[in-house]
């Protein structure tokens, strides 16, 4: 009976794994279309941009052909899809690379940065909130509230120049734009991307430390935002939590009061944390674009800026293409660990 | 009035009754009800004056603004804050107050643009949606997922950059990536009230659903949707303004508040009024959308009360 039971949870477990995946590729599908036609409304006449309006019109008629623009729309798409899924996106009219290789020299940076404001995110802000929420109406939570409405207010780009203002240009205790210092660059091998892991691998403690103080503005604003949003989350989630009745039943059973927010009301919102979490993921990466255009971050965000304002679009599309591959992956994670956490979507 | 006010000794006390003589003394009490509500919150009047006080800026910026917008002199350039120039002067020597001034219209027209683009699509597909349920659902609904899938400044950014920049291409990148949340709001709104008995009712008497949808549901999907279109206002002007800082939203020499962020930025070092000004004013006017947002969050939709 037992492994019968089993044996059915299982298979709809994986029923609902695949119905999952179904739909994300979908989704992935419909994020393809929408760049595919983006491609197609560019005023830009893309056999122009390869021959030059000096080309002959056989010549012209011979490159259209060979970009297969000839074709209808709709196989037109096929051959777009097979080549984005091959990895082909195209070659940058900048770089004069493969678009893929582009991205992925520069993402590693990004990563980096979002890593870090996702991290100063949870082990501030979800603590923030949870104390805020305990502690309903105190300083604190006035304290939380402010740092909420700061961050959904104050617009990114400008408080990293401001923060370029005060700590680089009039105090000079931080380090300005770039992610080292111009003569300590190309020094490092580039293993993993993330600056100060190579730095470690290579044992470079001084390029180390330099590296470390020149991440310190960007990811402190990024996780600024990261650190608002998420705590408001948590106050509201916790907020529900302590008004349920298990609470009152854990405290008059005699459970310490910190086991009872920390471990019950705090578990409890876990999964929908969560989801949070992963949407703030994305916050993150829109918040990389402006961030990395002010300290000259060298990452995806600057790379599309850079590509955007010289008219490149093998790139523009190339790198949303990426980055929504990447917010639809890490929202199909935390939908995939919502079903594996919480038994009643199960 | 006076016929109406008939047994009540004043218009509040018509206004509260318990027993209200017609649908519109209920609604007018409930009305006054939310108002009371609203004006406890101190906050969110705050908010509100500082909206009204953008509109009346914007709608007297001739008046108000002591100098040209546009018009450059390279004489008075990158002066400092004075009585003459109370925000300073930029690079090229326009008046810096004069042109934030100028720039509350756009950022007016921007949000308001916006707004009523992005709300019907939404409401039409979320309620279309949410009735007829089945295929028509998830069909809708997988393409508002495919929008919600991408972060939206960068879908916003992909579009301009297949419309060029400018100030309506960024309005119009803005509303196709704005409308995916209203959609599911109305749709969620609309699958509780499709159910209900006067709903049935409606229909035995013969309504099609197109009466259904836009007479019965559509009105009771407004607050919920003017709640968060508000709370949104604050998110349109920072992605609008960050379009501007990028180059890709209002062209200079326009006075876009994001667009002279970004040209100030050359001068921080010496000259901090370039950018502080414009930013402050983006800074304002979106947290007076966020207090607003709450205050009417809090009165219009009372289960999120927290």
């Amino acid at each position: 009976m037992v492994q019968m039971l089993t044996k059915r949870r299982l298979s709809k477990a994986a029923r609902q794994t695949l119905r999952l995946l179904v739909m994300v590729l979908i989704t992935f599908l419909g994020l393809l279309l929408i760049t595919f036609l983006i491609g197609r409304v560019v005023p830009i006449d893309p056999v122009l941009a390869v021959v030059g309006d000096k080309a002959s019109p056989e010549l012209y008629e011979r490159v259209r052909i060979e970009m297969g623009l000839h074709l209808p729309l709709w196989q037109q798409f096929y051959i777009y899809i097979s080549s984005v899924l091959r990895g082909d996106l195209g070659t940058s009219v900048l770089t004069a690379k493969p678009v893929l290789e582009d991205i992925l020299r520069v993402f590693p940076a990004t990563m980096e940065l979002a890593f870090t404001a996702t991290l100063i995110g949870i082990f501030v802000g979800i603590p923030l909130g949870v104390f805020s929420a305990v502690k309903r109406g105190s300083l604190l939570d006035h304290i939380t509230r402010v740092i909420g409405l700061l961050g959904y207010s104050l617009p990114i780009f400008w408080l990293a120049l401001l923060a370029l203002m005060f700590f680089y240009a009039k105090f000079d205790l931080l380090p300005g734009p770039g992610r080292v210092d111009v003569f300590y660059e190309d020094i490092v091998d580039p293993v993993t991307g993330f600056m100060l892991i190579d730095c470690i691998i290579a044992r470079e403690w001084e390029i180390f430390r330099n590296a470390f103080s020149h991440m310190i503005m960007p990811a402190t604003l990024l996780g600024y935002y990261s650190m608002a949003y998420l705590s408001r989350m948590t106050r509201s989630f916790m907020i529900e939590q302590l008004r349920q009745e298990y609470v009152l039943t854990a405290r008059v059973k005699g459970v310490a009061e910190w086991r009872v927010i920390w471990g019950h009301a705090l578990g409890n919102c876990a999964i929908p944390l969560i989801t949070v979490v992963a949407l703030s993921f994305g916050t993150l990466l829109e918040g990389s674009v402006l961030t990395e255009t002010v300290f000259a971050w060298p990452g995806l965000g600057l790379y599309l800026t850079n590509s955007l304002l010289n008219a490149d679009m093998n790139s523009v599309l190339g790198s949303t293409i990426v980055v929504g591959a990447i917010f639809l992956g890490v929202n199909m994670f935390s939908d995939f660990l919502y079903k594996v956490m919480d038994p009643r979507a199960r | 009035m006076e016929n109406r006010l008939k047994g009540y000794s004043s218009v509040r006390e018509w206004l509260l009754t318990d027993t209200p003589a017609s649908a519109f003394q209920a609604a007018s009490g409930r009305t006054y009800l939310g108002l009371l509500e609203f004006f406890k919150n101190r906050l969110a009047v705050l908010g509100l004056v500082i909206i009204l006080g953008l509109i009346f800026v914007a709608l007297f910026a001739r008046q108000i603004a002591p100098y040209d917008p546009i018009t450059t002199s390279l004489v008075d350039r990158l002066q400092p804050l004075s009585a003459d120039h109370i925000f300073g002067t930029d690079e090229v020597g326009r008046d810096i107050f004069s042109r934030i001034v100028w720039g509350s219209r756009l950022t007016l027209y921007i949000i308001g643009l916006v707004a009523i683009i992005a709300a019907p699509v939404g409401i039409i597909i979320g309620t279309v949606a949410g009735y007829f349920g089945g295929f028509v659902d998830t069909v809708l609904m997988r393409i508002t997922d495919i929008f919600l899938a991408f972060p939206k400044l960068i879908l916003a950014l992909a579009f301009v950059a297949a419309l060029g920049p400018g100030i309506e291409n960024a309005i119009i990148a803005i509303s196709i990536t704005s409308w995916p949340p209203y959609a599911r709001i109305a749709r969620a709104e609309t699958i509780t009230i499709r159910g209900s008995d006067f709903i049935r009712a409606i229909r035995l008497q013969g309504a099609g659903p197109i009466r259904i949808i836009t007479r019965h549901i559509m009105p009771l999907c407004i607050s919920s949707l003017i709640v968060r279109v508000t709370l949104d206002m604050a998110g349109i002007i920072l992605t609008a303004a960050g379009l501007g800082f990028l180059g890709l939203g209002a062209q200079p020499p326009s006075p876009e508040w994001g667009a002279m962020t970004s040209s100030g930025r050359a001068y921080i070092l010496d000259y901090w009024w370039l950018i502080t000004m414009p930013g402050t004013a983006i800074f304002v006017v979106s947290l007076a959308f966020n207090l607003l947002g709450d205050g009417l969050r809090e009165v219009l939709d009372p289960k999120s009360d927290n």
